[in-house]
Order: structure tokens, then C-alpha cells, then sequence
């Protein structure tokens, strides 16, 4: 069955990047758009993968990571966060907080494919 | 591309509103962190998503004036009136970049970026900032995807042990997807550790106990080896090892005794060895009752020494053999015989599963193990890649430019792609009416194309993309693109829609797939009869794929073909409606979702079910097939996705998986379009494949037919 990503970002252009990009490569895709919304979404859902932003408004990339880590139904999810060059200690934090994985941005849909082959399959 | 470009534009129109609010506010009370950590985000949302929509000078423009806000932020520099008026010329000048479309001609427009990327530097230098480097020298290149494939180094054999820690499933990370990439580096042995694992009582599921010894042949370098664990370095402990003398043959295959392998990976001691030697029982039996070893180190050393061997022993080979030449018949019945094989082991399966007997069932295990690889290699034995047709397209393209006095070049994409062997055959010939169209309907005459301040030469491009249990071929030019307006004059005037008919862009797009359609004012030698297009929408549609177009005018048309990557066995899911048995191809399958009686009766009417907010339409294939009897309780819906929306079957029960052997129905059944073949369930029963798409379809055509009657549904239509 098709394996459903969650992409959680404040930007519109990255969700729509990141749904056509893992779209074409035969995943279904869910946008929230922030930590937020993304716990709401994720509730009584079977998500297989998270790739979220760490900056955004209401609930940041870390809370999520952490909140998602507590929740029994999606502790083992993977989580891909979307960390730029200059947020060293910021990748740090998510990784101590329980993502699986990070890409840098500005990637493009090549990166992104690969990294979601990596931590999905 | 252009949809994503569209979005930026939108998104970053309203982020320089956003900045200049804050700028202005900043003004008041420059010194608010508040306000500095906004007008950083805005610039760093900007920065980020230019750069992934191909707007490389804004995103270098914002690079630039992001850094000086990040020490703004950080306290370490000012924001003074000069710094507000030079962001506030930067929000105008990516305005006009963004307005120009990233055109790069325009040299007055480039001086300007320049100008404000100097003005900045300035001001981060003068703040005593040190510029952060554009990118970090952290192995960050590995996580996007890209191994330094620059410098390849010669094969070599690796000894790799990977020791996941006890919680690294904590951090959802997979064991068997690195095994798995690992394996797609080269030839791999890989043992599992199982020593460490505690007993039944003692034992925590939720941490990793079991550790691998791996042996890799790869040309990828020890580089490539880190990067698949560049995600879990922190949670597991691995060493890589090359071993030196892997590829020497000059012994012959043989490669060192087990002793001497377990001495090598410091397992035993020489002097161990030797007192186990003086045994006359098997080296390693005997290591592993003295307790120097226990037997899955054993077996690591034996998986190597098994390894090397091949390794040595291929590479003698290698010389000898390459390629076998087979007649294409011999694999079609090799095909036929795995289809039958793979019905055997289903129905064993469930004979099995019946008779309760652990001993049988771990037989019939690893014989659905062995069927399911056996499947998979006979499969990509009919493979082949896309490029063997492509390269006959360049000489087609050359012939009708010349022949049509236009200028046209081909590109390809993706010709390593591999498709079914009957698949690729069958594709020629539609392919080859498509890229014949592309070039006399699509692509101008030079004189018209330099008019229009177009490259004279015109561009066909084929691409196929892999996606999931598909591949999608593009055939994209760079012509005028369709004619909406001549599409329905001709349309009209051919009887195929009335005069007056509302049609969206896609049905009228659509319409060059009618019978007898063609919008060419005179008929070539090449195309403009209107035979064409029908025929490519059925091979198309005979090899269970779709076809669709998008054009925009002057712009070129694109079309795209969406095919399976096999014809004789799909994955499938089946379901049961009472007594019957279905099976929807897994690959449109999105989820599935009960939906309880209660709920349905609240819905009945509009027939939509919500998921996680979004209203998706669902049919009820009980009422549609006319299928005798009560629905249960709980009745299931599978969500499938069909040309991009999503739509529910609602099924009394949905089994699971099924490898569905495709079997086409004959001649009798041609007319029944919602089913696209029969296949045989494990019990000998029979269980219908839906088509969803055409289903679908025939759905919408029914529902039409009936709108005015006071129940859609309730006289459904029946198989014949």
C-alpha cells in the first residue's frame, strides 16, 4: 500500500515542492502547517514518515520531534527535519529531541528523493 | 516547475509585505528582538524556498542580508536607519527580480543586486562578524543525496560490523533499510549477531539486541560505506575494515580457512587455534564448544570465506562468460510457469494455515520466500531499459524535420529505465505517433518560431521516470502548444460535442483522443488524417496504462504516459463483497478507513466520508455491482487515488495483500470495462481485478444517466 508522508512547514512552497516532488515517486503525501497542526493530523492517522521544518510559528520542529517521540502510536516513525547551514546546534537539538534524519536547505527533489528512500525505503 | 515558481512569487510577494511592516516598525524601535527575529524569518523563508524554485540571485541577494540580521539577532550588530532604507531597496529590487522571472539578461538588473550584496558585506565586516560560510564543511553533502561519485575507487572487499545501541529504534531509525543500502552498494554477505539477545522474559521488544557482520564487495570506496550510516552514527558503533587480499586469484578461488579468519578479526588467538587443530572434529564446531567463539561469529567468518570465494570465483569467470542469448518464447513460458507457481504457493499457504502444523508451515514459508524471489529475478530477466527504443527515435526525428522543413533536435531522459520486455515492444509504435505529432503539430516552421522570439531550432524531449509500481513516459516539445479554440470548432463541427457544451480545459484536451479527430488544416503525409491519437489512447489503455496532456499555448504541449512496470503478476489488495472476492491494484490504493453504520447513515445522502478534513466521495460497490444481502456492521472503504483525487470503495471486509496472477477473461467479457482481468485465490475460488480508473469512470457515466431519478444507486448497474 502507498506509504503516506506528512510534510510539516510554514511555507507553502516547500509543502508543494516536497507533495509533488515524493508524489511523482509514488508516496502519498499530508501538509500541515506547523507543529500544530501537524499533532492534530497525525492523530487516529497512519503516517510512515514526518519531514518537518524546525522554524515555524505556534509549535516549533523540535516540540513536534519531541511530541512526536511521546506519542505511543508514532514513537518509531521516522522523522526528516529541514535544517539550514547555519542551525549546527539547532540539528543538534533535533536530533537529541529524536529525528531520524535531516536534509539541508536549499535541497533539491533528487536530495529529497534520496533521503526518504533512506529512512523509508 | 512552473506551478512551484507560481507559488514562490505569490508566497514571497506576501513576505516582502510582512518585511516592510516590520521594517517600518523596526524604525520606531530598532532595538525590539521581537521584531529583528520576524523580519529574519521572513528573509530566511524568502532565502530558502527562491532557491529551490530556481531563483538563485534572490536567494543569493537574501543570503546576504539574512546574515547581517542573524548578528542583528544575535546582538552583535546595529540596525540603524541606513541598514532599514538598504533592506527596504532590497524588498524592491527582489520584487522586480521576481517580476522579471528570474530572467538573467537583464544587466542593469544585476548591477543593482550586486551593488545591495556589497553594501552588506560591508556591514557584516564592520560588525566584526565573521562571514558564516555558505556551507558548512560538515559531511552535509552526504545527507543530501550526493556521494562524491567523483572519485571512484577500485573494488574492494570490506568487513563491516554494525552495532546498533539498545535504543536505536528511538529515534525511528530501521536496521533493515541500512542493510538494504548496503546491499546496493555491491555484492554483500551480511550474519546476524544474535548472541546478546536475552531471554523471552528478560527481553525489552522496544530495544535492538541483534548486531551484523557484513562482508561488501563495492567499487563505491569506504566513503560511500559511512554515508549509509551517516543518520545513526551516534547510535550505533560500526568499523569497516577493508580486506586487503579479497580480489587476489592468483591462488585460485581459495581464500583463508576459517582459523585463519577468526585470527584476522581477533576472535581467537593462534595459540586457541592450535589447540583446538589437534581435534579431529570441524574447525569451528570445535572452537565453539571450547567457548573461544560462539557459532554466529562462526558463521560471520564462513558467510566471508563463502563471499571471497565467489568473489574470486566470478571474477575468473568473468572472463569466460558475460551473456546468454535465450529465445523471448523460452521466457514467456518461464513467465507463465511462475504466474502457475505463485497460485501453487497461495493456495498451500492457506492449506497450511488450516492444518495448524508449525513443521509444514515453516515449509511453506520459505518456499513463499523462494516463489517471491524466483518472481522477482524471472521478472527483471524480461527487463529492459527504455533506451533500447529511444535511440531508434533520434533517426525518425532527423528524417521528418527534413521532410517537414523544420528544425527539430531530440533530448532523452532516463534511458536506463527499465520496463517489461513486452511493455517496451509494444510501446513503439504509440510512441512513435506521439513524437510524429509533437513535431508536425507541435513544433512551428523556423521562420514562425523566430517571430515569436523563439530558439529556431524546436525541442522534442522524451523522459521516463520511474514512480513507484509505474514509469512515466514524457514526450514534452516546445512547440505552439494545443489550440483550444480550434480543438472545439472541430470538435463541434465533427458532431462530437454540442455547440453550446461547457467543457473545462482537461475534457476539451481530451477530445484529441476521439475517434476521427484531427485539428491539422491539411493532411501530411505525417499525420492530419486523424487516425492517431485514438489508436495510442487504446495501446496505451491495452498495456494497462493512462495517458494524459497538458499544454499551454505558445509554450509547448506535454503528454504523459503512465505505465505499469509489469504485466503478468501486480501486487494487489483483496477485498470481499459477501460472497465475492476483488482485488484493487495496490499501487492506487491509499488507505483504507472504516466506516461504521452510524456514520454512513448521517452521510448517506452525500455520500462523503471525512479524512483528517477532507471530504472524499465514496461509492458503495455492493449497490453498484448489485450484490444480494446486508452489509455489515462495519463496512470498510479503500481509499484509492485516481488522477490525482482521492475516492472510496466501500467493501464488507477488506483480506490484505494478495500476488495477483492477472488472467484476462476472453473474448466474451470484452464489453465489461470496470474489470480488467480474473485471478485464482488460494482456496481455487476466482476473484475479480477492478480497473478503478475506468470503473470509475463508468461510475460517473451511470450516475449522470440516473441524475433525476430519486436515488442514485439503488438500481445500480449489474455485471453482464
Amino acid at each position: 500500500m502507498q506509504k503516506m508522508i506528512l510534510t510539516v512547514d510554514d511555507s507553502a512552497s516547500v509543502r508543494q515542492m516536497v507533495r509533488f516532488t515524493l508524489e511523482e515517486a509514488g508516496y502519498g503525501v499530508i501538509e500541515a502547517v506547523d507543529g500544530k497542526d501537524a499533532m492534530v493530523k497525525l492523530t487516529g492517522s497512519s503516517v510512515n514518515l514526518v519531514i518537518t521544518d524546525l522554524n515555524m510559528p505556534n509549535m516549533d520542529g523540535i516540540e513536534l520531534i519531541k511530541g512526536v517521540r511521546q506519542n505511543s502510536a508514532h514513537r518509531f516513525v521516522p522523522i526528516i527535519m529541514l535544517t539550514t547551514e547555519s542551525q549546527a546546534t539547532k540539528k543538534q537539538e533535533g536530533k537529541q529531541a529524536g529525528a531520524t534524519g535531516w536534509i539541508v536547505k536549499p535541497f533539491k527533489p533528487d536530495q529529497l528523493k534520496a533521503v526518504v528512500k533512506k529512512v523509508l525505503g | 516547475m512552473d506551478r512551484h515558481r507560481q507559488t514562490f512569487i505569490e508566497e514571497a510577494t506576501e513576505l516582502l509585505g510582512d518585511l516592510e511592516a516590520t521594517l517600518l516598525e523596526l524604525e520606531e524601535s530598532p532595538a525590539d528582538p521581537e521584531l529583528v527575529g520576524r523580519a529574519f524569518r521572513s528573509l530566511h523563508t524568502i532565502k530558502g524556498s527562491g532557491a529551490m524554485v530556481g531563483f538563485d540571485e534572490v536567494a543569493a541577494l537574501t543570503h546576504e542580508v539574512e546574515n547581517f540580521f542573524e548578528l542583528a539577532r544575535d546582538g552583535k550588530a546595529e540596525i540603524d536607519k541606513r541598514v532599514i532604507a538598504l533592506t527596504l531597496s532590497t524588498c524592491d529590487q527582489i520584487r522586480e527580480m521576481i517580476q522579471a522571472e528570474g530572467d538573467t539578461e537583464d544587466q542593469a538588473l544585476h548591477a543593482v543586486t550586486s551593488e545591495i550584496i556589497d553594501a552588506f558585506k560591508r556591514l557584516v565586516s564592520e560588525s566584526g562578524g565573521a562571514v558564516p560560510a555558505k556551507i558548512n564543511p560538515d559531511r552535509t553533502e552526504a545527507a543530501d543525496g550526493k556521494s562524491d561519485k567523483g572519485a571512484l575507487a577500485e573494488t574492494a572487499s570490506y568487513r563491516i560490523s554494525f552495532k546498533p545501541k539498545p535504543h536505536f529504534f528511538q529515534i525511528g531509525a530501521n536496521p533493515l533499510l541500512i542493510l538494504e543500502e548496503l546491499r546496493g552498494l555491491g555484492e554483500c554477505a551480511i550474519v546476524a549477531q544474535t548472541g546478546a539477545i536475552p531471554t523471552i522474559d528478560k527481553l525489552d521488544p522496544e530495544n535492538c539486541f541483534t548486531w551484523w557482520d557484513i562482508v561488501l564487495t563495492t567499487d563505491q570506496g569506504p566513503n560511500a560505506i559511512r554515508d549509509v550510516f551517516i543518520f545513526v552514527e551516534d547510535e550505533c558503533d560500526i568499523a569497516i575494515k577493508e580486506i586487503e587480499d579479497a580480489a587476489d586469484i592468483s591462488d585460485g578461488a581459495n581464500y583463508k580457512r576459517l582459523g585463519e579468519i577468526l585470527i584476522d578479526r581477533g576472535l581467537v588467538t593462534e595459540e586457541q587455534l592450535q589447540k583446538a587443530l589437534g581435534d579431529h572434529k570441524r574447525i569451528g564446531e570445535r572452537l565453539v564448544e571450547s567457548g573461544a567463539v560462539d557459532r554466529d561469529q562462526v558463521n560471520s567468518a564462513l558467510a566471508e570465506q563463502e563471499h571471497i570465494q565467489k568473489l574470486r570465483r566470478d571474477r575468473q569467470m568473468a572472463d569466460r562468460v558475460s551473456s546468454v542469448r535465450v529465445p523471448a518464447k523460452k521466457l514467456d513460458d518461464m513467465v507463465d510457469l511462475v504466474g502457475e507457481l505463485v497460485t501453487a504457493q497461495a493456495r498451500l499457504t492457506q492449506m497450511v494455515l488450516r492444518e495448524q502444523n508449525t513443521e509444514l508451515l515453516e515449509i511453506a514459508e520459505e518456499f513463499e520466500r523462494l516463489t517471491a524471489e524466483l518472481r522477482d529475478k524471472t521478472m527483471s530477466i524480461r527487463t529492459l531499459p527504455i533506451g533500447t527504443i529511444f535511440s531508434g527515435f533520434k533517426r525518425l526525428v532527423r528524417d521528418l524535420s527534413e521532410e517537414l522543413r523544420k528544425q527539430v533536435k531530440l533530448s532523452t531522459k532516463g534511458a536506463e529505465t527499465e520496463l517489461d520486455k513486452t511493455v517496451i515492444e509494444r510501446l513503439n509504435d504509440p510512441l512513435v505517433h506521439l513524437i510524429r505529432n509533437a513535431i508536425d503539430h507541435g513544433i512551428e516552421s523556423p521562420e514562425t518560431r523566430e517571430a515569436a522570439g523563439k530558439p529556431v531550432e524546436g525541442t522534442v524531449h522524451l523522459e521516463a521516470i520511474p514512480s513507484g509500481a509505474h514509469v512515466l513516459i514524457k514526450i514534452s516539445d516546445d512547440g505552439a502548444g494545443l489550440d483550444l479554440e480550434r480543438i472545439r470548432a472541430r470538435a463541434v463541427r465533427q458532431g462530437l460535442i454540442a455547440s453550446e457544451a461547457e467543457l473545462s480545459e482537461n475534457d476539451l484536451y481530451s477530445l484529441i483522443f476521439a475517434p476521427g479527430f484531427s485539428t491539422a488544416e491539411n493532411v501530411t503525409s505525417v499525420s492530419g488524417r486523424g487516425v492517431g491519437m485514438d489508436v495510442v489512447k487504446k495501446s496505451i489503455e491495452a498495456l494497462r496504462g493512462s495517458i494524459e496532456v497538458e499544454s499551454a499555448r505558445g509554450a509547448g504541449t506535454i503528454i504523459v504516459l503512465k505505465l505499469p512496470l509489469t504485466l503478468a503478476i501486480i501486487e494487489g489488495l483483496l477485498v470481499n463483497i459477501g460472497a465475492n472476492a476483488f482485488v484493487l491494484p495496490l499501487a492506487t490504493v491509499e488507505e483504507c478507513v472504516e466506516l461504521a453504520a452510524s456514520d454512513a447513515a448521517l452521510t448517506e445522502r452525500r455520500r462523503m466520508v471525512n479524512i483528517r478534513g477532507e471530504a472524499v466521495p465514496y461509492i458503495r460497490l455492493r449497490e453498484f455491482f448489485s450484490i444480494r444481502g446486508a452489509s455489515p456492521e462495519i463496512e470498510q472503504i479503500v481509499v484509492a487515488r485516481v488522477d490525482g483525487h482521492k475516492v472510496g470503495f466501500v467493501v464488507d471486509e477488506v483480506i490484505g495483500d494478495h500476488q495477483t496472477v492477472i488472467k484476462t477473461l476472453g473474448k466474451l467479457f470484452d464489453d465489461i470495462t470496470d474489470v480488467s482481468g480474473a485471478t485464482i485465490l488460494g482456496d481455487g475460488s476466482v476473484a475479480l481485478i477492478l480497473d478503478v480508473p475506468k470503473l470509475l469512470k463508468n461510475i460517473e457515466h451511470e450516475y449522470r444517466v440516473q441524475i433525476g431519478a430519486d436515488s442514485y444507486g439503488s438500481k445500480g448497474a449489474t455485471i453482464h
